[in-house]
């Protein structure tokens, strides 16, 4: 096994995106990430993306990709997680590399979910839940948040505006990213403010609906340095599996597969949660913060709330999260959102993240989640220097 | 044709009747039926149908639904926890959303999910109304 390193980054804007299809998305970040990188021949495009076939009725994007980029009899293929499709095919490009079997791989995550009306968007969204026992009885993605997001109210006691911090934060930080889909602060009175989707949670514990693509280039660590000025080294990549339907979990709250894939990749790394600079989380709602935050070991049990109320969530505090937005903010394409939160990682860890840099930044830990948290991805990436 | 039809008419075991299947190593009630018993990982393919009695785990009422719910909102989603032990995803009915309360006793009635439009079919299946409404009932 050989170790693997970010050479290149890229990405587009996350906004709505209506006059860039999605073969421009792809073509836009994943040609960035090879200007970056400094190369103009890859071995391999490995694309994440959940909902293409559905919204756009296109399938096949590995081909689309190769094609349209002008890399001809580039092998290509697309990895479906769900909301975890983007460090899904980071993963699928980090096994390529690492087993020797490839030198260069562009993994990309792109998507479009402006094409369609909110409805038929929030429809496909829900098929990462099961079809069968969740779906059918009218459930959202929203709702199986609101669900966890209740229970946990109920069993540690905390109301729903002690959740405001993690908005309110993810849009400070947002303000400062110029590729953010809100580029505004909000304020705890906003948040309390804001329409209610699927009681408890409301308009602002949730991740908007947006487009954007983003791309990172991998290659062999020996020869990073020789490629680029700032390499950022992958030391760990490790997924974690809970059953598909929250129904089906043993302890829903306990957000099992992060657990697991936490443990795993601190375990490959040889660190623990004290050591890292920062934490980009899975911030699709509110809940999913505060429970990342306890399954990766930052908080105990129940306690992830109180780490917002305390601030120690912000860029000075003891854990940065969503320190470029993150999903609240920047917005989650949700494809692209697993590469996306790496892409900003490079950025802190190259010490290029302009007014939220986190000063000395060296070592970061990145979480995607598929869906309702079957399936969790975490990496931890470390600065080569220069 | 709706493409769902065949698969909701697969389904009308669970739908209509809340059949499961029991493992008969570990005793363990096992809903929806996955024929491997999630407890203890042998095959658990004996029937058993689920008594349909439980309490509510935690709920959500939806304001914003997707396709197809739209014309039902607002409604309420619930985590029931049957009695047998097994956890089902169902809508509340018979009762009004601020009338809901985790701990609540409930028991499934059937009642139309959802329609496929003008021509198309009706889905039924299990929803969960409040215990001691039944009991008035009955």
């Amino acid at each position: 096994m050989r170790d693997v390193a970010i050479i290149g980054i890229g990405q587009t804007s996350v906004d709505e995106h209506w006059g860039t299809g999605i073969r421009h998305l792809m073509l836009d970040a994943g040609l960035s990430a090879l200007q970056d990188a400094n190369v103009d021949t890859i071995d391999a495009v490995y694309v994440g993306n959940m909902l293409s076939g559905e919204i756009a009725g296109q399938s096949h994007l590995g081909a689309l990709a190769v094609d349209f980029m002008g890399l001809e009899g580039v092998e290509a293929y697309k990895v479906e997680a769900a909301c975890a499709s983007g460090a899904a095919a980071l993963r699928t490009g980090y096994i390529a590399v690492a087993s020797g079997m490839m030198d260069l791989v562009l993994a990309l995550g792109v998507e479009k979910m402006t094409d369609t009306s909110g409805r038929e968007t929030t429809a496909a969204l829900a098929a990462a839940a099961d079809a069968e026992y969740e779906v059918s009885q009218g459930i959202s993605f929203v709702a199986l948040n609101a669900l966890l997001m209740r229970r946990y109210m109920h069993e540690y006691g905390w109301k729903r505006e002690d959740f405001a911090n993690f908005a309110v934060t993810a849009h400070a930080n947002g303000a400062n990213n110029p590729n953010a889909m809100f580029q505004r602060p909000i304020t705890a009175e906003a948040y309390a403010r804001a329409p209610v989707i699927a009681s408890p949670i409301g308009l602002l514990d949730a991740s908007p609906v947006c487009d954007g693509a983003a791309a990172v280039i991998l290659a062999p660590v020996e020869y990073a340095r020789t490629l680029s000025p700032a390499p950022v080294k992958i030391l760990a990549s490790a997924v974690g599996m809970a059953p598909l339907a929250v129904h089906d979990r043993k302890d829903p709250l306990a957000l099992e597969a992060a657990i697991t894939s936490s443990q795993k990749a601190y375990k490959q790394a040889g660190l623990t949660p004290q050591d890292l600079d920062f934490f980009e989380l899975h911030d699709a709602f509110t809940i999913m913060a505060t429970l990342s935050l306890e399954a990766a070991g930052f908080a105990e049990r129940g306690k992830g709330v109180q780490m917002a109320l305390d601030g120690e969530i912000t860029l000075q505090g003891r854990v940065p999260i969503a320190t470029m937005g993150g999903l609240k903010a920047r917005g989650h394409p949700v494809g692209a959102t697993g590469i996306y939160q790496i892409v900003e990682s490079v950025l802190q860890l190259r010490g290029l993240a302009g007014p939220n840099q986190i000063p000395g930044a060296r070592l970061g830990m990145v979480q995607n989640i598929g869906g309702s948290g079957a399936t969790i991805i975490t990496h931890i990436l470390e600065a080569m220097g220069s | 044709m709706d493409p769902k039809v065949v698969n909701d008419w697969r389904l009308r075991g669970q739908r209509y009747r809340l059949e499961g299947e029991v493992c008969d190593h570990c005793g363990e009630s096992i809903f929806p039926p996955r024929d491997i018993c999630p407890e203890c990982k042998e095959p658990a393919k004996t029937p058993h149908t689920l008594s349909g009695r439980g309490e509510v785990y935690t709920f959500s009422t939806i304001y914003s639904a997707p396709e197809g719910f739209e014309a039902y909102t607002p409604y309420t989603v619930a985590l029931i926890k049957l009695e047998e032990g097994p956890i089902v995803t169902a809508q509340l009915t018979d009762v009004a959303p601020t009338d809901v309360a985790i701990g609540m006793p409930v028991e499934m009635v059937t009642r139309r999910l959802r329609t496929h439009g003008d021509e198309g079919t009706i889905v039924y299946g299990y929803k969960f109304r409040p215990l001691h409404l039944g009991q008035a009932a009955d």
